[in-house]
Order: structure tokens, then sequence, then C-alpha cells
């Protein structure tokens, strides 16, 4: 992958297990987690759970939802708020797929690193 | 209109050349000539040896329910008639742009003022082995077909690799033509772009009803055969035997000659709104271009951009402004509708249908007031209803109540308010399918006293069976009753309003076997289900199943996808077994070694006599597991809601109190429960006389040894209501002991609610009950032992065993790494 590239290029899809996630491991940051809906859409946030910083990645995900594995937050995959009655929000890294390729966004990813 | 040939040598008008004699190519050509017939000389090149047909219904075409003759669009005819020149079956390999001319295969050489670009796409072929051997086609045109019709005449069996579509029309053909037909899908639902996993689980469901087989998960190793295709090797190695192999995983826009000659190409031909290429004197339409980002792999879309290229050709420029696409599945008798985008997400609202006795299931996304996707299975009847409401972007807030119901109900006006409808419905009219009960009847069983949704269900039995009709129960309690209703036992979660143990006694009535089967049946009202019922059902269907269940990873929780404890900074612990509390010199080394070499920061002694390692890694998981299970050691599952430990005093081999063998016992114990999934994490402990060191009385099953033999003590528990056991009873042998102890395993297992341990299950069901099962019922008590042992013989696998060989690897290690100083992923 080039410096100057927009996105990175992180692995095919289908290495994402649907309905699961697989992370993205930041030097001197917080994980990346890009997670794939029983759909097949990809989203990738912030690995850290806005409540105690529990791994979203390791969380069940269902609809467009992850439950936090340490307290069971819900956190919404696409906008990385927190749902329901739980206020907080984790920040979102932007995601597209080219050619079964999953790309993230290189800005983004510097700044889980920052 | 008037046709007039024209001679081209006389012709000074422009010359339009089209390269592609496919349904974009032909299409953007009528329109053209629908506009002004006279403006240009047209040519167009086909790779194909024929004329322009419906590439759509070569599906039926294979079913046998078309010929070839009844799907051409334009016949020779019609070329003649518009003075268009066809070259058929000679491709064009090269253009020119510089000097404005195309070349063919066979030489044939032709300059243009204007070329348009058709070629649309060329199937996928997965690189395995073996995929060059004869036998292995795709389905793509004509040719394809034919050679489909060939193989099919000499019968044998096919495999279709892909569940897409495609895939499923070739395979639905190829079967009604005889073929024994296995479908290879690599992903779990089928046409999983298009359908959620409930509709998908239906049409899996209605293939194999009629005999063909479909392996969802799948995954092709190779293509295998001597000179010709004999047969597919997964990876998992089964072996498929097969005298054809139809690829069906994929197209990818065919723009090989676009990109030699220098256009601008990203996934497809880049086109701007007016179909124009690059070059300002290319024009592309069809599937082989890229519009906006998007590629299209339907009709649908091409018809709008053949519209949009004709107006900037020849009349003022509309533009093309992208499509939303619909899809319906051309296998007939089994109706698939799906439009637009279904994968949910903030905002928007899934309404879902359910109805299992008619296999029905429909789901309607709606997002701020509008429509943004639908999936119809089993009755599509209102497909282009929704996908109107969709494009048109209509506001249908008005009608949400209904939407659901379809166009029919929806503009029944009066009928908007769900409540009002039931009032208007006569006495007679049947509210619940099932058991066949009239609102009569259940407006008098709730004018007798049940006033609650269950008790409705347990007196005139509506809505006790698949549900569907609860929400016309929950009006009429409504309407008669005001605010009097009383609400039932909590359901299970938000998706459903059934309860843990109507849905526990449905799966095991009506025989269900997976997670979407359950969901369809019982109506679940969420795609997906939520964090709560998905492990529940996962539970509920392997005690029920065992052996036969394929157990959801992605239905359970980290602790138990990874068998390890998640701790508070995201590392993991782990406990390896010591069964009964014993340990040895070289298990303790193990332990030492692993602490030291993976740093964990600390190694405790739990509660239940185990050895917990901390603060590992969990990209270190796999290694730990493999250097313990090096030393003999399997996962004490102490993470799972399963068989925890087996607590020991030291007994009559030490103490000077002992009256039995507690350890020996103990360590019995453990042997014949390790590995056994429960609804809550479960402890047994024995202790050697009364002192009870042990601490027997507090767990779910408790032995404490006296001198005429043994009393067995269940449902203690020291969670935050501290709970000390009931005496079950006493028996005098070990053996007893043991037996009795996996009898009321199994109940608790068949019996319990999820996550409700044995101390709030005794109290809720009654220790009477509990003892009549176990004690009194002695056929009854070996009946449960016989199937706990039953599902043991599937559930004593080492789960850090196979983890450390590999199996699930991705689950620990990181996709990609990211070195912000180096930017490289
Ligand atoms: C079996 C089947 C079933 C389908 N069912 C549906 C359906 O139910 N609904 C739906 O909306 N869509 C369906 N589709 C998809 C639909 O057929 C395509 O979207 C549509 O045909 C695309 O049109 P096109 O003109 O871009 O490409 P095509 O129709 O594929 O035409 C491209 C033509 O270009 C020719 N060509 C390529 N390269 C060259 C060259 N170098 N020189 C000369 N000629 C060349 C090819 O031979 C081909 O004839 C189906 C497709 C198939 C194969
Ligand atoms: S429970 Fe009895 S036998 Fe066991 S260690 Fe204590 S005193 Fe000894
Ligand atoms: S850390 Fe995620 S819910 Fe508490």
């Amino acid at each position: 992958m080039t410096s100057t590239a927009e996105w990175l290029d992180i692995g095919w899809v289908d290495q994402i297990p649907v309905r699961g996630s697989r992370t993205v491991q930041v030097e001197g940051g917080d994980d990346i987690a890009v997670f794939r809906t029983a759909e097949g859409k990809v989203f990738a946030l912030l690995d850290r759970c806005p409540h105690k910083h529990g791994r979203l990645s390791q969380g069940i995900v269902h609809g467009g939802a992850v439950a936090c594995p340490l307290h069971n937050w819900r956190i919404s995959l696409s906008t990385g708020e927190a749902l329901g009655d739980d206020k907080g929000c984790t920040p979102t890294v932007p995601v597209k797929i080219d050619g079964g390729r999953v790309l993230i966004c290189r800005a983004s990813t510097l700044k889980a690193a920052a | 209109m008037e046709h007039r040939p024209i001679k081209a040598d006389s012709d000074t008008r422009e010359h339009l050349v089209v390269i592609g004699n496919g349904m974009a190519g032909c299409r953007a050509v009528e329109e053209l000539l629908a506009r002004d017939p006279a403006r240009y000389r047209v040519k167009i090149f086909g790779a194909e040896p024929r004329v322009n047909y419906n590439r759509i219904m070569l599906s039926p075409v294979l079913a046998g329910e078309k010929s070839f003759d009844d799907i051409v669009i334009n016949d020779a005819d019609w070329y003649a008639k518009n003075g268009i020149a066809l070259i058929a079956g000679d491709p064009v390999v090269a253009i020119d742009r510089a000097a404005k001319t195309v070349t063919t295969r066979g030489g044939v050489s032709e300059s243009y003022d204007k070329l348009l670009i058709a070629t649309g796409s060329d199937p996928f072929i997965i690189p395995v082995p073996g995929k060059d051997l004869p036998g292995v086609i795709a389905f793509r045109d004509m040719d394809d077909v034919a050679a489909m019709l060939d193989a099919a005449e000499k019968g044998g069996s096919a495999v279709v690799i892909g569940g897409g579509l495609l895939g499923l029309e070739a395979a639905h053909g190829l079967s009604l033509r005889g073929m024994k037909v296995t479908v290879l899908h690599l992903m779990p639902t089928l046409m999983e772009r298009q359908l959620d996993e409930a509709a998908g689980w239906l049409l899996k469901q209605a293939l194999e009803a009629r005999g063909q087989t479909i392996l969802t998960g799948a995954d092709t190793a190779e293509i295998v055969g001597d000179g010709r295709v004999e047969g597919v090797i997964l990876k998992d190695g089964t072996l498929i035997p097969a005298d054809l192999v139809v690829m069906a995983v994929g197209i990818r826009p065919s723009t090989a000659l676009a990109r030699e000659a220098g256009l601008a190409v990203g996934r497809g031909i880049q086109v701007d709104d007016h179909m124009v290429t690059s070059d300002p004197d290319v024009l592309a339409v069809g599937e082989c271009v890229e519009h906006d980002g998007q590629v299209y792999g339907l009709v649908a879309p091409l018809w709008d951009m053949c519209r949009s290229l004709a107006d900037g050709l020849v009349e003022k420029p509309t533009g093309y402004r992208g499509s939303v696409t619909s899809t319906k599945l051309k296998v007939s008798g089994i109706d698939v509708f799906s439009a637009g985008d279904f994968s949910g997400g903030d905002g928007c609202e899934d309404i879902v249908l359910r109805d299992a006795s008619r296999g029905v299931y429909k789901r309607v996304i709606v997002k701020d007031d509008r429509i943004v996707g639908a999936v119809l299975y089993g009755d599509t009847a209102d497909g282009n209803w929704y996908f109107d409401l969709l494009k048109k972007q209509e506001d249908v807030s008005d009608l949400r109540d209904v939407l659901i119901f379809g166009q029919a109900f929806a503009s029944g006006g009066g009928q908007a308010d769900p409540k009002a409808a039931v009032a208007a419905l006569s006495d007679d009219a049947e509210i619940c399918g099932c058991n066949g009960v009239t609102k009569g009847q259940v407006v008098s069983c709730i004018a007798k006293g049940a006033h609650s949704l269950d008790a409705v269900r347990g007196t005139c039995k509506a809505s006790a069976s698949c549900g569907s009709c609860t929400g016309l129960v929950e009006n009429l309690l409504a309407l008669t009753l005001g605010d009097d209703v009383q609400s039932g036992p909590k359901t299970m979660c938000k998706c459903t309003s059934f309860g843990h143990d109507d849905v526990r006694r449905e799966i095991v009535a009506q025989e269900m076997r997976s997670i979407p089967e359950v969901m369809q049946k019982l109506h679940w009202a969420t795609p997906d289900g939520c964090s709560s019922c998905r492990p529940a059902l996962n539970y509920y269907l392997l005690c029920a199943l065992p052996g036969d269940y394929v157990d959801d990873q992605q239905s359970r929780f980290v602790n138990e996808r990874l068998h390890a404890n998640i701790q508070k900074d995201g590392t993991y612990s782990v406990v390896p077994r010591m069964w009964g509390g014993l340990t040895n010199p070289t298990e303790l080394r193990a332990i030492a070694d692993v602490v030291e070499k993976y740093n964990a920061p600390m190694v405790k002694v739990t509660g239940g006599q185990r050895l917990d390692i901390f603060g590992i890694r969990k990209e270190d998981l796999p290694a730990v597991w493999a250097d313990l299970n090096a030393a003999g050691m399997v996962s004490g599952h102490a993470y799972g809601k399963a068989l925890r430990t087996v607590k020991t005093c030291v007994g009559s081999e030490w103490c000077r109190f002992g009256t039995q063998d507690s350890t020996g016992l103990g360590v019995k114990l453990e042997r014949m429960s390790w590995g056994s999934w429960m609804p809550h994490k479960f402890k047994i402990a024995v202790s050697g006389c009364p002192r009870n060191c042990a601490e027997a009385t507090i767990k779910d099953f408790g032995v404490v040894c006296v001198d005429s033999g043994y009393e067995l003590h269940v449902g203690g528990n020291g969670g935050i209501h501290v709970r000390a056991t009931d005496l079950l009873c006493k028996v005098a042998t070990e053996q007893e002991a043991m037996d009795y102890c996996a009898a009321f395993i199994q109940l608790y297992r068949e019996e319990a609610r999820y996550l409700e341990r044995t101390a709030p299950w005794i109290e809720r069901v009654g220790l009477d009950h509990i003892k009549a099962r176990i004690v009194d019922d002695e056929a009854g008590r070996e009946a449960l032992r016989a199937r706990f042992l039953y599902s043991q013989s599937f559930s004593q696998d080492d789960p850090w065993a196979q983890r450390a060989e590999g199996a699930e690897a991705e689950h620990h290690a990181p996709m990609a790494r990211f070195t912000p100083q180096k930017e490289i992923a």
C-alpha cells in the first residue's frame, strides 16, 4: 500500500465472518473493528466501547448493531452511537468494498493511532 | 414507422458502430431509431453467431419452458428493415481511437464516427485447479445453455457452484431436465445479496423439498477429472461426483477492449450521465459500464441508460441518474422478490411478517417514513407496489400500521386502525388459524376471566401455536377489557411474543433444526434476533438435537466463542481443567511455563480450586492452549454456560473424619459431566463428611458423604442471593450418586430457561417436581441419564485442542496491521 493512498486495503470481505468481525491492529493506538452483518454489509468502528472501553469486535452482531461483550450496550455499526437509553459514541471509520476487497479510510486510521 | 433500406456506399450519414449485440447494444439502437431513424448508419458487431435475444430468458429455455425462437427480440428482418449491418460470430479485438477504427478477429476493419461499446460482462471463473476441464461451463449465453442441455440428455449429476440468482436458475433447469443437482454456496445464506437469512432459509427448504442438495458454507478447493470433469472437492475434503459443473459465482464488466484502447476504466468503463466515456466519440452502455461508482447486473438499469444515451445523441440530453433495482427469482413455483437496501441500520425500522403455515415471509424497511427496501418470500404479489413506493420515495407514515399486509389491505381505508379492524370482524371470523378459534370464542374466554395473553393461550389455545395471531388476540384483549389487560410472563426478548418455555416446547414439538427456522416458524419480529435471544436459541437447539445441530458461533457470547474469559482490559484469562482439584508436577510446571512465556501478570487459585492465568492476549491464546494441551490439560470451561468445576475435599483417603473417597468421586463426576453446555454455569462439589469442607451445600449439585452413603443436594449457589441447597435424597452407592447427578443435570438442561441457574429454577418449579422426576420415577430418571450421556458423547471434545490445531484461527489474528510510521497495511 503506498503512502499516498486514501484507502487502505485490509483484505477480502470473505475473511470476516458473517455476523462477526475482525480487527485491524494499529500500532500505537486503538484497534479498529471491522464488522460484517448478516446481509453482507461491512462497517468499521474503533474497537472501544464508549461505556468502559469494551472490545466491540468481540460482541454479538445483530441487525445493524453490536452488543458490547462487557455490559451489553448496543452500539450502532453505522454511526457508532449507543442505542436505546445509553448515551455515548464510538468513532466510525469509513469503509468501502471494491472487487471483494475491504478498504478503510487511511486518515481515520491515522487518527486512531494518534 | 417506415423502414427504408439504405445502401452503405452511397450513404453519407454519420457511422455508428456498436460492439456487442446483446440486450443493451440493441436496445440503444432501438431507442435511437425511435427518435430519429435517419440519423445514423449503424453496424453491429456481435461475438455470438446469432441475432439479438433476451438473455434473461435463458433460464426458462434451460428449464424447458421456452424455446430459443421464443426469446429472440430482434430477428434478421429487423436488421434488414432498418438497414443495420450485423457482423455476428466475429468479435472485435481492437479499437484504434486515433484512426477511429475497430478490427475483428477475422480481420474485418471498420471506421466509425461514433462508437458504442456494449460488451456486457464476463462470467467470473474461480481460479481453482481443474477449472479448464471439459464439462466445466459458465451460464451466460445460448452456447452455455446448449452445453447444459447436451449434458442433461445423458443424465447423471451436476454441481452448480454459486447459490445466487443465476446459479439457482441453472440448478432448477438442470434438475427439471432430470439431473441430480448439488448447489455449492460459499455463504451461509442463498442469494445473500438479495435475501436476508430468514428468506434464504425458506428458499433453501423449498429447493431441498424439490430434490436438490444445497450445501451452504461450501468452499470449492478443486475440480477433478481425467480428461473431463468427474467431481468437485471442497476445502473440507468432501468429494461430490459431477458430470457437469456450472460456475455461476458472479460476473465482471467486460472491459478489456476499452482498457486496451486507453479509455478510463474503473470497475467498469467509466461514463458520464449521457453514457459518454473519457473519449467524446466513444459511448458505452450496459453491464460493462460504471456510472457514478456503480455497476449493474440487471436489465432495468440498462433501459434507463439506453434512454439517456439516445436523448444525448439525438434529442435534448436528459441524463442518467443511476437506478434502484429489484430482483425476482425465475424458478417456477418459488416466489422471491427483493428490492432496495435491506441492511437496516440507524433510523431504519424493520417491519416483519412471518406466516409459517403459508410459508410466507415479508420484510419492509422504512427510514424517515420512506420505504428503503423490501424482501418478500412466498407471496410476492405486493412486490411492485413496494418497489413503486420505494422509487417514488413516497411518505408512508399514514400506512405504517398496515403496510406489511399489502396494497389491498392498506387501501381499505377505514381499516387502517388495527383495533377498529378487529372490532369490525364478525363473531365467527377465525382469529387463530392453527387451532381454529373464532373471535367469539376468544372474546368469551376473555369474559370468563382470561385477562392476559397467556391466559387466553392456556384456555382457548388462540395464539398458542405459531403465534401469528398474537397481535389480533392482544387487540381483542384491549377491546374487551380496556385497561384491565394483565401483561403475561415476560417474553424472551423484544424480538418475539413468546416466552422461553413456549419457544423450547415448540422447538421440540416441531422438530426445528436451526435458528432461522425457529425465527420463521415462531414469527420473530426482527430479521436476525438480538444478543438475548440468539444465544438462548442456540442453546435450546443444541440441547434438543445433540450431535445433529450445528452450533452457531456468532450466536455465542465472546467467552464461549474464544474459550477464555474476557477481562475488563480486553485481555483474557485461561483456566485449565484440574480434575477434582487435583494436580501434579507436570501440570504445575506447564502452567508456570505458560505464565512466564506469555508474561501473564497474575495467577490465581479460583473459588473452584483451579488455577486461573490472567492477562493473556487474544492472539496468544492458541499458543497458550497448545502448550497446556501438551502437558495433558484441557479447557476448564471456566468461561461458559457449562459445567465448570467439581470441588472436592480430601475425604477418606487422607482426612481423619472422611467417610468416603470424596476426591475420587469428584474426579469421576467431573469426567462424566465436563464439556456439557447448560442454561447457565453449573458447579458441583463433593465433601467427605458433614463438616462439608468443599462447601457442597451452596453448589448446583452437591454430594455430602456420610457413613451410610451419599446425601445428594441440589439448587445451591453463592451468587448475589446466597442459597443453600435442598436435600434431594440419600443414596447408598457411588454409582447411584453418579446416575442421579446425570439425571438432575439433564432435567436442568431440558427444563430451565436460558440464563436461569438451578436455584431460581428450583424455586420456580418446586422441589417436589424435581423429586417426582428424579427420585420417584425410576424409568424417567434412567431416561434422563441416558439422554445426558448420549449428548455427552458429542460434547466432550476439548475446544482448546481444536483451536490449538488451528480451527477458526481467524478469530484470533488481526485481519491486517497498520504501522503509521511506515504506513503499510
Ligand atoms: C441466465 C441469465 C439470467 C438472467 N436473468 C435476469 C433477470 O431475471 N432479470 C434481470 O434483470 N437480469 C437478468 N440477467 C442479466 C441480464 O441478462 C443482463 O443484465 C443483460 O443481458 C446485460 O446486457 P448487456 O447488453 O450489457 O450485456 P449482454 O446482454 O451480455 O450483451 C453483451 C454482448 O456483447 C457481446 N460481446 C462481448 N464482447 C464482444 C466483442 N469484443 N465483440 C463483439 N461482441 C462482444 C457478447 O457476446 C454479448 O452478446 C440474466 C442473465 C443471465 C445470463
Ligand atoms: S468434609 Fe469431612 S472428610 Fe472432607 S476434609 Fe472436611 S472434615 Fe475431612
Ligand atoms: S464497556 Fe461496553 S457496555 Fe460497558
